[in-house]
């Protein structure tokens, strides 16, 4: 009984790597994406925006599938919500500091 | 009389394996997720002056031209190839212990360990090019935050290699042991390194590309 069970959850579990050749296959697009984008020199404020977006994507499915965070408890959801307001904080609050025209 | 154990019951660390009632999980994965958000406030707080110094910044980089000019863009694309591909090498040793086949386990962390020399090789390069120009880090505001950022991320990439080498070799005998608890020593080695990859992620196009 033991041995059935196990070789099927060994079997579940195999169906389980496909998603992670999916995510590899996806951030080396995505990456070869951002490169390629970086060479059509697009307005600084647009490149920006898309370069971010791309980086939020590829983290996002390194998290989720990497890092198993689709499918985790709800105590590592409630750090990383701590950990994601006070990292937006850090790096907004010094941004009202600037005065225009400022040079650091 | 049998020979006294060095782990006494009362000095074993609780809910190695089994969930801790409170929080649902093994303390071992609440401690390394916890060190995480310590490590994104550190990054955070780099990642935050380095945008103060560029929005303030007349030019940038300071000496002209663009970021993509200055710093080798191939070489950093292939690095963020070799990390990618470690992440993907390591969670399949984890995957490898799952389904008790240590001999693909030692192969995939055996790869994930080159596969972050290969990085850290790819760096060098970078950075001796960069000193032969005499491009330190105090040449300007760039090539600070380049090397302050590059360097703490390289320094992480090195913390991996030591604990992902011991996990492989000696730590490895937990293995005959207790397998489910070195089965979540190798998850939680693989959340930091899967971490150290999102950091590149950040990396790579806000210096080398925008």
């Amino acid at each position: 009984m033991a041995t059935t069970h196990e070789t099927t959850s060994h079997e579940e579990f195999k169906k389980h790597l496909g998603k992670y050749y999916v995510v590899f296959v996806a951030l080396l697009c995505l990456t070869a994406i951002t490169v390629g984008v970086s060479y059509l020199h697009l307005n600084r404020p647009l490149a920006i925006t898309v370069a971010l977006i791309i980086a939020c994507v590829k983290a996002g499915m390194v998290a989720a599938v990497f890092m198993h965070l689709l499918d985790e408890r709800k105590v590592i959801y409630a750090v990383l919500i701590l950990t994601v307001a006070f990292f937006f904080l850090v790096l907004f609050l010094p941004m009202f500091t600037i005065v225009e025209g400022s040079t650091v | 009389m049998a020979e006294a154990s060095p782990y006494a019951a009362d000095a074993l660390i609780p809910h190695t394996v089994e969930p801790h009632p409170v929080t649902g999980i093994p303390n071992g994965k609440l401690g390394i997720w916890l060190f995480l958000a310590s490590e994104v406030m550190l990054f955070g707080a780099l990642f935050s002056t380095y945008v103060v110094i560029r929005t303030t910044a007349p030019h940038w980089p300071p000496e002209g031209g663009l970021s993509s000019e200055i710093l080798n863009v191939p070489l950093a694309t292939v690095n963020t190839a070799v990390l990618i591909t470690s992440s993907i090498t390591m969670v399949l040793s984890w995957a490898s212990l799952k389904m008790q086949n240590l001999p693909r386990f030692r192969l995939w962390l055996g790869s994930t360990i080159a596969l972050a020399f290969v990085f850290l090789v790819i760096k060098y390069f970078e950075y001796t090019h960069k000193f032969e120009l005499g491009h330190y880090p105090s040449h300007d505001n760039f090539y600070a935050v380049y090397f302050t950022l590059t360097g703490l991320h390289g320094v992480h990439v090195i913390g991996g290699i030591i604990v992902n080498t011991f996990l492989l070799t000696a730590g490895s005998r937990m293995w005959a042991t207790e397998p489910e608890r070195f089965t979540n020593r190798i998850e939680n080695a693989g959340l930091y390194w899967h971490f150290v990859e999102l950091v590149w992620i950040f990396l790579f196009p806000s210096l080398y590309l925008l």
